[in-house]
């Protein structure tokens, strides 16, 4: 009991004298606000392309492409394939029809709008029942695209990140001119940073014939999925590899969302160990200024432990009020920030938007507080060890 | 000179502040090599990338094919030296995360078209000589414990070899790298071996690499390539390999702009922590700089003494954090393979350099000031 009101008392003191140290306490706040921000900004591109990939992908849907490719761009179906895919027990039916949608994923060049040099974007040819594959995709500008015309429609992403493939636009690629009737919207996942066209008008004016690369088929239920792949699998005919949407996207995030963490993380490291050391200074220069004011304490009477207490306690807020200033601007300065870069596996782009989420900010001040630990322990021991009388002569 | 000593009381006079402000620099100048790195990785080789060099690709975009009969046709084009072509082949060892490039390639003219690429002389001709035969980079060499002579089977994820289960290469030779910072990742393999298992491959490449007689007629030679394409099948967009490599760069994203962005906040932090001691300090010896105009130093004097204080710490700590970070860097890709060009150019150097001068100036600058305003009579008075 005695302890506690002790330890109330000092770090009261403690905070009522923090506003006389402003200047070097001010500058523990901003190195930690500082590491913070980069932390959390870095790691945010990370969790922004992670979301953009599976959000894309839904459990129910299956995609089909052609045995041993690892990504849509390696792989080529025939139109017998095709067909026996959507005839495979399993695949949702409506109106006669399964919902399942043949498809072609070509690369084509646009200039980005950042840099004006030339991006691989992906251009999809789709069937009619791609729209009911994918549920959540809606024209919000213009219109859909007409079959069997050279028209498109163009991701919400893609059209912002990209030049000349705005609604009225009329892009040349290779031989052919298409003209952009629509833009689609997606609540921002991987398929906004696409144009879709008519998988047959693709296929002709790439010189295709009659081909396709993957199978988008809606599945009864998520359930369905074992066995869609298992009558896929042992049809002799076939050779094939079945993957659920949501694993083949969430398959794509993974390389370059353990490559952001792994390079963000360890910057932000370097960073907090430079900015320990700072927090070590002005957690020392706090303990000098008041060397007299904690003799003095100790002579009357109060224990070492509820000194050091505070005075780490003094660190640990310093360096939380960082953490938390660090996080509110990396979270104003890079939430949305909307970009776009190379997916490997598919050789085009995806667009995304920097995400700062909430864990990120914990971890952000988490981060803070260890670094406010560290940084007043041993200032704080040196307080508790000084000899009282020699601490009280100290000018 | 003789003010020496005096300065190197006053470092010492906090030993332990001066050693922390000096450690949180150095940690400041170990990033700064190290991001200098990763944005040099990120780049690619731009750094290194031939000046005399050009490559051609599909216009429509670089996945696309061009016919392998171009090859005359550009050869034929002034100011083309010499011509070779790659295809990417994309094949899978083991699992696809030990991702390497493989290019196949017409070995003969491809090496003369990269000297970068350093084998000896029998594994030159032993390459040549196999067409199961491929050479790998050192470094993918290293990764995987690959030997001349072993046998490496790849999963063809883009090219089936039709009549066989998967491909197997024989390993000829394992090559250096002639350039620094020339990448000595990738795999090549006989373009004709690929050819020969997957015949759809037959009379198509991926993209032309052609040497030119003068970089200085670079724009005027890859017009002409890319006119004499015009309006055939396969349009043709001819750059320079190193704005290939920028544009592949670009399309990552801007990898420069958030180093720089990175870096300005580290610096920015660390200008505030150093310039904090610093001023804390001169604070401590107002009385004693007091003492100093008295006897009769001039306020340049005292400027001159607190700025070579500055100057020293930053410098000995920058020094320091430089030398450890470029050691560092010297180790080596430490992703395993994913940045293969990560190494520090002399130009980020220099920059650091000039850095460590910039920082103890700045971090110097307003205790100095602060010093020579002093007024002697204000500053004795002050306990």
């Amino acid at each position: 009991m005695q302890f506690l009101s002790q330890l109330a008392a000092v770090l009261g003191l403690t905070l009522r004298t923090l506003p006389q140290r402003a200047g070097s306490s001010f500058i523990a706040v901003v190195g930690v606000a500082g590491v913070v921000i980069v932390f959390v900004a870095v790691l945010s591109i990370a969790e922004g392309f992670r979301a953009a990939m599976t959000g894309a992908g839904s459990p129910d849907t299956a995609i089909v492409m052609r045995g041993g490719s690892d990504s849509e761009l390696n792989s080529t179906l025939e139109l017998e394939t095709t067909r026996i895919v959507k005839d495979a027990p399993g695949v949702r039916r409506s109106g006669g029809g399964a919902v399942a949608s043949a498809e072609l994923f070509v690369v084509v060049d646009v200039p980005k709008r950042s840099t004006g040099t030339a991006a691989n974007v992906p251009l999809r040819g789709v069937e009619p029942e791609a729209f009911g594959v994918r549920e959540d995709v809606r024209v919000v500008e213009g219109r859909p695209f007409e079959f069997g015309t050279s028209e498109i429609v163009v991701g919400r992403a893609a059209a912002g990140q990209f030049a000349g493939i705005g609604l009225g636009d009329a892009p040349r690629w290779g031989d052919s001119a298409w003209t952009v009737v629509g833009i689609f919207e997606t609540d921002g996942t991987a398929a906004e940073s696409e144009v879709w066209a008519d998988a047959r008008v693709v296929q002709s004016a790439y010189r295709r014939g009659s081909t396709f690369q993957s199978v988008y088929a809606k599945l009864e239920t998520p359930g369905a999925f074992g066995a869609f792949r298992d009558a896929l699998g042992d049809d002799p005919r076939l050779n094939v590899m079945v993957e659920r949407e949501s694993d083949y996207y969430l398959a794509q995030s993974q390389a370059l969302h353990a490559i952001i963490t792994t390079i963000g993380s360890g910057i932000a490291a370097l960073m907090a160990i430079g900015a320990v050391f700072g927090a070590i200074n002005t957690m020392y220069a706090a303990v000098a200024n008041r060397t007299r004011e904690i003799a003095t304490l100790r002579a009357l009477g109060f224990g070492n432990v509820p000194v050091v207490l505070s005075i780490v306690a003094e660190s640990v807020l310093l360096c939380a009020v960082g953490g938390v200033l660090g996080g509110l601007a990396a979270y104003a300065g890079f939430n949305g920030y909307q970009t776009a870069t190379l997916n490997w596996q598919t050789f085009s782009q995806v667009a995304f938007a920097f995400l700062v989420t909430p864990a990120l900010l914990a971890q952000g001040i988490a981060w803070a507080v260890v670094m406010g630990v560290i940084g007043g322990l041993l200032p704080a021991l040196r307080a508790a060890r000084l000899p009282v009388a020699t601490a009280l002569r100290e000018s | 000179m003789k003010f020496l000593p005096l300065i190197w009381k006053n470092l010492l006079r906090r030993k332990v502040r001066t050693l922390f402000t000096m450690l949180s620099i150095v940690v400041a100048f170990v990033l700064f090599c190290v991001l200098a790195a990763i944005r040099v990785a990120f780049g690619g080789g731009i750094e290194v990338a031939g000046a005399d060099r050009l490559l051609v690709i599909h216009k429509i975009s670089l996945v696309q094919f061009l016919p392998e009969s171009y090859r005359a046709d550009i050869e034929a084009i002034d100011g083309v030296v010499d011509i070779s072509h790659q295809t990417w082949f994309g094949g899978i060892y083991q699992q696809p995360s030990n991702f390497f490039p493989q290019f196949a390639v017409d070995p003969e003219s491809y090496l003369r078209l990269y000297p970068e690429i350093v084998l000896s002389a029998e594994e030159r001709e032993g390459w040549l000589r196999n067409r199961a035969g491929a050479i790998v980079g050192r470094s993918t060499a290293d990764r995987f414990g690959w030997e001349v002579g072993d046998r490496i089977p790849l999963q063809g994820a883009l090219w089936r070899n039709e009549g066989a289960l998967g491909w197997e290469f024989v390993i000829e030779g394992v090559y250096e790298a002639g350039a620094e910072g020339f990448d000595t990742s990738t795999f090549y393999l006989h373009h004709d071996y690929l050819t020969e298992g997957s015949p759809i491959v037959r009379g198509a490449v991926g993209l032309y690499v052609l040497r030119i007689a003068d970089p200085a007629q670079a724009a005027d030679v890859a017009a002409a390539i890319d006119l004499r394409f015009a309006n055939s099948p396969a349009e043709t967009r001819t750059s320079s390999e190193q704005a290939f490599l920028q544009g592949l760069t670009n399309q990552v994203g801007n990898v420069g702009a958030v180093v720089t962005a990175v870096l300005s906040a580290v610096f920015f932090t660390i200008v505030i922590i150093a310039a904090n001691t610093m001023v804390q300090a001169v604070r401590e010896r107002t009385g004693e700089l007091a003492v100093l105009k008295t006897l009769g130093f001039t306020d340049g004097g005292v400027l001159a003494l607190v700025m070579a204080e500055s100057l020293i710490l930053v410098g000995a700590a920058g020094g320091l954090g430089l030398w450890l970070g470029h050691a560092l860097v010297g180790l080596g890709d430490p992703t395993g393979g994913f940045m293969p060009t990560f190494l520090m150019p002399r130009r980020d150097i220099a920059v650091g350099v000039l850095l460590v001068i910039g920082l103890g100036l700045a971090a110097g600058a307003v205790p100095a000031w602060a010093a020579t305003r002093l007024r002697i009579v204000d500053a004795l008075r002050r306990v």
